[in-house]
């Protein structure tokens, strides 16, 4: 649980499509005008990395890894026994990737217009414009070298990517939105300001980089914690002992 | 030029300024930002796409009468990501350091929006040799801006370029560091990558009034 908790945060915040990557900077730029449309196509591709990721990682496992294809005699457990264990198709994945994206999209278009037209109606045009949306082929791209563990944490990956490409979307419209009415030097107004202010935004979100370090070993201990850390420590010393020494009475006792 | 008509010429000429692909046209920004920390795979990147576009575009201009024009945006996938394989395959064996350093931004050349813009805009409505030409010339406007952010990040940032160090060594305190000159280890963030396109904008628009937006 802890993990799915702290990937969602770090995909969202520290390791923004926008901000970090610059992925899907293309739509990013040409479709902030507005909010409302910001808001259409930042939904959009929340769904569309929703189901790409997680099928990808399907893919990914079953069929591209090297070693990928054991499950096909049986050996998904003990690849090495496997007839197909030498088998390598991962230099296919872009290919794969980009087609199950093609095809999803055009699938959830055609889905979409089916049962929900007010839907269709407000996602319509984007939902094509996504299949070439850097940030889609993107996060399965990291999903497979970040080798994400199971589909789970992928689907999680997927869907809290999506977020936070639709939060820097929706704030750059809504900063352009007011830009408007202030006084751009000529030579920067659209483009370059937009540039600048995307910088910006993105030193601001490098200060989450820190958000995350707490949990992990690489930590750095702040002055308060050594204290702490040594009582806990000791702590858990003395009930390592306390465990070995009742460990050690009951083999007694036997 | 005495091989190109003036036409032609002007295909690859115009992209590298007043046409420029990121610059104006907004096209490709994608992958262009995160891997120009350094030069040499800013150069790496650029020599890709003009190879990825060039060739695509003969070949998509080629195929232009016989792809039925629902599932243009298919095909037009699939040559791009076969190209693409090459490209990384290539990479992976001559140059694997670099390959990893580049790591998934390779792959995102698929999805590069110049490729697919100049393949839509252009190869679908022209000869293969003018495709051609214009394919390498939008390639070279994207690589020229690329090089140029390349360039300032790594001699502003860490001081060195394609790893020599041309302004001394900063720990021995020689060259320009003997002076006081400190690198600005900021260059080297994403952020800066934005900025710096942000400035070059700001520079060409006020050299050439014309291009300047409206709000």
């Amino acid at each position: 649980m802890l993990e799915h908790i702290e990937l969602f945060f770090k995909s969202i915040f520290v390791d923004n499509m926008v901000f970090a990557y610059f992925l899907g900077m293309c739509s990013y730029l040409a479709v902030s005008k507005k909010v409302s449309t910001a808001v259409g196509l930042g939904a959009a591709v929340i769904f569309v990395l929703t189901v790409t990721v997680p099928l990808n990682w399907f893919l990914d496992q079953y069929i591209l890894q090297p070693g990928a294809l054991a499950w096909i005699d049986g050996n998904r457990d003990t690849p090495e026994l496997s007839v197909y264990a030498d088998y390598d198709l991962s230099f296919l994945s872009f290919i794969l990737f980009i087609a199950t994206i093609a095809t999803m999209v055009q699938l959830v278009e055609i889905i979409v217009e089916k049962f929900s037209p007010s839907l269709y109606n407000s996602l319509g045009i984007f939902l094509p414009l996504i299949a070439v949306n850097c940030a889609i082929l993107g996060g399965s791209l990291f999903m497979q070298s970040r080798e994400i563990e199971t589909a789970g944490l992928a689907l999680n990956y997927g869907f809290s990517s999506g977020i936070g490409w639709f939060l820097a979307i929706v704030a750059i419209a809504a900063i352009r939105e007011k830009i408007r009415y202030s006084n751009v030097p000529a030579p920067l107004r659209g483009l370059g300001i937009t540039f600048i202010i995307t910088g910006l935004m993105a030193i601001g979100f490098m200060s989450f980089g820190g958000m995350l370090t707490g949990s992990g070993d690489s930590a750095t201990p702040s002055v308060e914690e050594p204290t702490e850390k040594l009582e806990e420590q000791q702590t858990t010393i003395e009930k390592e002992v306390e465990a070995t020494q009742t460990v050690v009475v009951s083999e007694l006792k036997k | 030029m005495g091989l190109l008509s003036k036409k032609d010429a002007k295909l690859i000429k115009d992209p590298l300024l007043d046409d420029n692909p990121i610059t104006i046209q907004v096209l490709g920004i994608c992958s262009a930002l995160a891997i120009t920390a350094q030069l040499k795979p800013s150069i790496v990147m650029a020599v890709s796409v003009i190879f990825v576009l060039g060739i695509g575009n003969v070949v998509i201009s080629l195929m232009r009468n016989i792809i039925p024009s629902k599932i243009r945006i298919i095909v037009q996938l699939i040559v791009v990501a076969t190209l693409v394989i090459i490209v990384d395959q290539v990479l992976k064996a001559f140059a694997y350091s670099l390959s990893k350093e580049l790591s998934v931004f390779i792959g995102l050349i698929i999805t590069n929006c110049i490729i697919m813009g100049r393949f839509e805009a252009f190869a679908l409505g022209n000869g293969p040799w003018r495709s051609f030409l214009d394919g390498i010339g939008n390639a070279l406007g994207y690589g020229v801006i690329l090089i140029i952010v390349g360039f300032f990040r790594e001699l502003l940032g860490s001081g060195t370029l394609f790893g020599i160090k041309v302004l001394g060594d900063s720990v021995e305190k020689t060259g320009l560091y003997a002076i006081g000159y400190e690198n600005n280890g900021f260059m080297v963030l994403p952020p800066m990558a934005l900025i710096v396109v942000g400035i070059i904008i700001w520079v060409q628009r006020s050299k050439n009034k014309a291009l300047i937006e409206e709000n």
